[in-house]
């Protein structure tokens, strides 16, 4: 068509039409996908509490948090100088330890390899700390990532002392 | 596609056929002109057919034991292999035939890479192709998931969280994909039923696969176009229905081997083990017919890049119609595309031996060659050896190099209209 094409009354109607239409598809799209999201029962289980009184300084322990393993260590004197000697530029994913254990003596952190999720194997690596068996990933003592394809150091969750024997978690 | 003329000589085949030509549709099919000289990496399709069929008439039969819940999935399985009559047989058949069905379909691709049959004018037949392969990927993994052994959980592990590769979205989009913050029972439960269901679309797919099909026809070992039907062609039955039944009787024999004489040795040891969050194999590998592109995925040493890699070196199939530049189809007339076909062959069986080792040292670095070299047949090698490549003489008809005689296409045009 060569002369441009007049707006009519009802043009409006097709595109006010349309424009219901598409908001109607996706109210009813939007359950169907968000259906798939964690439920509540998922949600409510966000917290788990932990007993560490016989933990052992150089030992750890792994508990089950939200589906995920968390690994709580308690570090020897070697292990938290380790990990505050390292210069932070030589880490890929620059983090203080100071900022990743609060109490230097206790690390807990999500034991989930940021590679592709699998479980690290601990005092194992060349640094001295963790290593993921699936793709190489190297930890050191503060679970920061030093050598291989994991992109982050591992995850810290939001914990807190309940009192010195207990860990919550969540 | 040919005309169809078919009139049912019976009075009620001509009434029903009248309402919905289901017969016209059957005489399509019974005489669907076929090239003469199809060879049998051509029966593959009816292979990939008879492998669809059993996988969904076997799963649909294990479906009515196997329950989708994380306490009772591993104990289920078990249960069919011990106390469900041919249990045992069915499951079998069902996991070797996944790897059976992928045999087949990589036959069915190269077969397709060689004599170049993805080219115009069966593009769509090709990326149709392509897309039930990535369905078949899929459907696979997601079956690999429902026994919840070891190997299952964290293969479903390593799998759902390339998508945490992702930008932003990662987290969000792992958690949707999981129902909760790891893989658990709410991931079961819908890849259950997500496996239930893309087996149909499968389905759906190779109906239009093999409508686009018989739109051009089939391509053939020396890759000419046919005029159809001609002295160059056979009607579908009863030769080819003989022939593919023929080659899938050998095929049979395999299948036989692996489900009566070694059923498990294309699966992994660590997947009779109960799934258990706590603790990772020692050595996660996928199975057999993932490999290859596990090994591009560990090749690249930045975890989305990785991701992106492994995507494009299927997506980088879908396009090939477009990359491969040479007008002439068969690699028979192409005598540098076809030594290059078999470098390339060559390659992804290297890929799928580094898939399956541990990514570090000279494994690594022979996954890095590999990649690369992948990339570069498709996109750098293709596209300029169509331009260049001196190709042989490609005869005007498939009874033209038989017969003898110049290829004078006069001659050989009379000859057709004989």
């Amino acid at each position: 068509m060569s002369e441009k094409k007049k707006i009519e009354r009802r043009d409006f109607i097709f595109t006010a039409s349309y424009a219901l239409g598409a908001v109607g598809v996706g109210a009813v799209v939007w359950p169907l996908v968000d259906q798939m999201n964690p439920d509540r029962s998922v949600k409510a289980l966000a917290s788990t509490e932990v007993d560490v009184s016989s933990l052992e300084p150089g030992k750890s322990i792994t508990v089950l948090w939200r589906g995920k393993p968390v690994f709580i260590k308690r570090r020897t004197q070697d292990e938290i100088a380790e990990a505050r000697n390292v210069k932070i530029e030589d880490l890929p994913h620059p983090e203080k330890d100071e900022d990743r254990a609060k109490n230097p003596e206790w690390l807990v952190m999500l034991g989930i390899c940021t590679h592709l999720g699998c479980v690290p194997l601990g005092d194992k690596g060349e640094y001295n700390g963790w290593f993921c068996p699936c793709h190489g990933s190297h930890y050191d003592t503060s679970g920061r990532i030093r050598k291989g394809p994991a992109p982050t150091n591992m995850e810290i969750p939001k914990y807190e002392f309940v009192n010195s024997n207990t860990i919550k978690i969540g | 596609m040919s005309d169809h003329n078919y009139v049912p000589s019976s009075k009620l085949g001509k009434w029903f056929n009248d309402r919905l030509p289901l017969l016209t549709l059957a005489d399509h099919l019974k005489e669907y002109p076929t090239p003469k000289n199809l060879n049998y990496w051509w029966t593959f399709g009816g292979i990939l057919t008879f492998c669809l069929m059993t996988q969904i008439i076997t799963g649909i039969v294990l479906a009515m034991h196997y329950v989708a819940h994380a306490d009772l999935a591993f104990d289920s399985v078990e249960h069919i292999m011990r106390d469900v009559n041919y249990g045992w047989l069915i499951r079998y058949v069902h996991a070797n035939g996944a790897s059976m069905f992928f045999l087949a379909v990589y036959i069915h691709i190269f077969r397709s890479l060689y004599y170049g049959s993805y080219k115009a004018p069966r593009e769509v037949i090709w990326i149709l192709g392509m897309i039930i392969y990535l369905l078949m990927m899929m459907t696979a993994f997601m079956g690999y998931v429902l026994p919840w052994g070891q190997m299952s959980f964290w293969g479903a592990t390593v799998i759902t969280n390339l998508f945490s590769a992702v930008p932003f979205f990662g987290e969000g989009i792992t958690n949707w994909l999981w129902g909760g913050y790891s893989v658990d029972n709410p991931t079961l439960t819908r890849f259950f039923s997500l496996h239930y269901l893309l087996p149909f679309m499968i389905l759906g797919l190779v109906v239009l696969h093999i409508w686009a099909l018989h739109v051009p026809g089939n391509n053939n070992p020396i890759g000419i176009d046919l005029k159809k039907p001609s002295k160059d062609t056979v009607p579908f039955h009863p030769y080819i229905v003989i022939k593919d039944l023929f080659a899938l009787l050998l095929f049979l024999i395999v299948f036989a081997f692996f489900v009566f004489y070694s059923p498990n040795i294309l699966g992994h040891s660590d997947n009779y083990i109960e799934a258990n969050p706590l603790v990772t194999p020692a050595h996660i590998v996928p199975e057999w017919y993932l490999l290859p592109f596990y090994a591009i995925l560990r090749s690249v040493p930045d975890k989305l890049l990785g991701v992106i890699a492994m995507f494009a070196s299927i997506f980088i199939l879908v396009i090939l119609p477009w990359l491969d530049t040479s007008k002439i189809r068969s690699a028979i007339f192409r005598p540098i595309y076809k030594q290059l076909y078999w470098i390339l062959v060559l390659d992804v069986l290297i890929l799928g031996y580094m898939g399956a080792m541990p990514a570090e040292g000279t494994y690594l670095l022979i996954a890095r060659v590999a990649t690369a070299y992948y990339f570069i047949h498709f996109l750098i090698i293709l596209p300029l050896l169509g331009k260049r490549e001196k190709t042989l003489s490609v005869p005007l008809s498939i009874t033209e190099p038989v017969l003898g005689g110049s290829p004078n296409p006069q001659m050989i045009k009379k000859k057709e209209l004989d």
